[in-house]
C-alpha cells in the first residue's frame, strides 16, 4: 500500500547502482529530505536497482536530520527496496545515530 | 630521495623495503631495482609513483630484471617522466589489474570505481566487498589528507593464492595532523590506531561524527580484513601498523587487540600508504560481515560512553 503524504526519492538516477557519493548524499538530504519533513511530509528513499552502498553515503544522507530531530524522526523515514547490504549498511548508521551526541 | 625494490615486497614482508626507503632530499627521486627478479605489491608501485609525482627530478636504474616489465605494464614510468624501455600492450584484458591510476575528484573516482570491476574480472559477490574498501579509502584520501596529487591507487590479481592485493597512497599531511583537528596524538602509531577506532574522525570530538564524517570508513576497513583473514597496513609518519593473519574470526573495535605488528622506526613517509591483500577465497557475505560489524560498532560507542560518565565527586 502507498503511504499517504509522502515524498519518495528514488536513488538509482541519482547515485547510479553503487551509491558512494557522499556530496550527492549531502544534497540529498539538504535539497530534498529536510524540506519535505519540515513540512511534514514524510520521506520514502526508494533503493530499487541499488546494488550497494557505503556507510559514507548513508550517514551524509541521514544521519544529521536524526541528529537535528532526534530519534523519532526515524519513525518517517521509509527504505523501500533495499538489498540485504544497504539493509545492514542502513541499519548500522541508524543504530550509531541513536547512540551519538 | 632513494627507493629500492627488492625482488619481493608483499604485505608480509614488507618491512625491510619501507626501512629501506631514504626520504632525505625531497627534490630528487632515485629509484633502483634488484638485478635479478621483482615481484611486488601494487602499494610499492603506487609509492614509488606518488614520490615521482612530488620531483621532475626522477630516474630509474636500467631495470635487468627478467620480470622488469612489469612496471611498465603497471604504468609507473609515465609517472617518472619517463620513456619506457619495454614495449607492452596497454591493458592486456586476461592481466586482470587497475594499473597506476591517480584520483583527484570525487568525479574521477566515481569514474574508477565504474571502471575497476571488469579490469579485474571481478564475480558480483567479491566486487561488492572490494568496491566498498576502495570507495571508503580513496574517499579518505580526497576528504582528509590535503594531498595536493590526490590519491594514487594500483590493485592486481595473483592467481596462484587467489588474491586481489591494492595499494592506495597519498602524499598528503598524514594520519597524525589529519586526526589532530580533533584528538591530539603523541605519535604517528597512535594516530593510525586511533584513526581505526570506529567514531574517531579528525573532523569533530562528538559521536557520531558530523554530517559529512562518520569516523568509520577505516574501522570498516579493517573489520573486513579482519573476518576475510586478509592482511592489511597503514604507514604514515614514521609508523605502520599492519593487522597479522589471523583465524580468530572476531571483531575487535580496538586495534590493540588485533593480531598485529607495529613499528615507529620507519623512515618519516609524508602521508599516508595502504595495503590490502582480499583472498577470493574467503571473502565472507558481505551482509553478514555488515552484521558483525554493527555490534563491534555499538560496544565501541558503549564502552566510550562508559568512559566519559562521571560520577558526582562528594567530599
Amino acid at each position: 500500500m502507498e503511504k499517504q503524504n509522502a515524498l519518495t526519492i528514488k536513488l538509482l538516477p541519482i547515485t547510479g547502482p553503487f551509491a558512494e557519493n557522499k556530496d550527492i548524499g549531502k544534497d540529498i538530504r539538504v535539497d530534498k529530505i529536510e524540506p519535505a519533513l519540515g513540512k511534514g511530509i514524510d520521506i520514502i528513499l526508494d533503493f530499487n536497482g541499488i546494488e550497494g552502498a557505503t556507510q559514507s553515503f548513508i550517514h551524509s544522507m541521514i544521519s544529521q536530520v536524526i541528529r537535528d530531530n532526534g530519534n523519532a524522526i526515524i519513525d518517517r523515514i521509509f527504505f523501500k527496496d533495499c538489498v540485504d547490504d544497504v539493509k545492514a549498511i542502513i541499519s548500522i548508521v541508524i543504530s550509531y545515530m541513536q547512540d551519538s551526541d | 630521495m632513494k627507493i629500492h625494490v627488492p625482488n619481493s615486497a608483499f604485505i608480509y614482508n614488507i618491512d625491510s623495503f619501507l626501512a629501506g626507503f631514504d626520504p632525505s632530499d625531497p627534490s630528487i627521486l632515485e629509484v633502483s631495482t634488484n638485478d635479478q627478479w621483482i615481484s611486488m605489491h601494487p602499494l610499492v608501485l603506487c609509492m614509488i609513483a606518488a614520490l615521482a609525482l612530488k620531483t621532475d627530478n626522477a630516474t630509474i636504474d636500467e631495470v635487468k630484471a627478467r620480470s622488469g616489465h612489469y612496471i611498465t605494464r603497471m604504468g609507473l614510468y609515465p609517472f617518472l617522466g619517463l620513456p619506457s624501455p619495454h614495449e607492452i600492450e596497454e591493458h592486456d584484458p586476461s592481466g586482470r589489474f587497475i594499473p597506476l591510476t591517480q584520483i583527484e575528484s570525487s568525479g574521477e573516482l566515481t569514474d574508477f570505481l565504474n571502471d575497476m570491476v571488469p579490469l579485474l574480472h571481478l564475480p558480483p559477490a567479491q566486487s561488492r566487498t572490494i568496491r566498498y574498501i576502495m570507495s571508503e579509502l580513496i574517499r579518505n584520501v580526497l576528504e582528509h589528507a590535503q594531498a595536493g596529487n590526490g590519491a594514487i591507487v594500483a590493485a592486481q590479481y595473483y592467481s596462484k593464492s587467489n588474491t586481489i592485493r591494492i595499494g592506495i597512497v597519498d602524499t598528503g599531511i598524514g594520519i597524525k595532523q589529519s586526526m589532530a583537528f580533533a584528538h591530539a596524538t603523541a605519535s604517528d602509531l597512535e594516530a593510525i590506531k586511533m584513526s581505526l577506532i570506529p567514531g574517531m574522525t579528525g573532523t569533530t570530538v562528538r559521536e557520531g561524527g558530523t554530517d559529512y564524517n562518520a569516523g568509520a570508513g577505516l574501522f570498516f576497513v579493517k573489520s573486513i580484513a579482519t573476518i576475510n583473514e586478509d592482511p592489511f597496513l597503514i604507514y604514515s609518519g614514521n609508523s605502520m601498523y599492519k593487522l597479522l593473519k589471523s583465524k580468530k574470526k572476531k571483531l575487535n573495535w580496538n586495534p590493540e587487540d588485533d593480531s598485529h605488528s607495529e613499528r615507529e622506526d620507519l623512515p618519516r613517509w609524508e602521508g599516508t600508504v595502504v595495503g590490502l591483500d582480499i583472498n577470493l577465497d574467503s571473502t565472507e557475505a558481505f551482509a553478514d560481515l555488515l552484521t558483525l560489524i554493527q555490534s563491534t560498532y555499538s560496544e565501541a560507542v558503549r564502552v566510550r560512553r562508559k568512559d566519559r560518565f562521571r560520577k558526582a565527586n562528594f567530599i
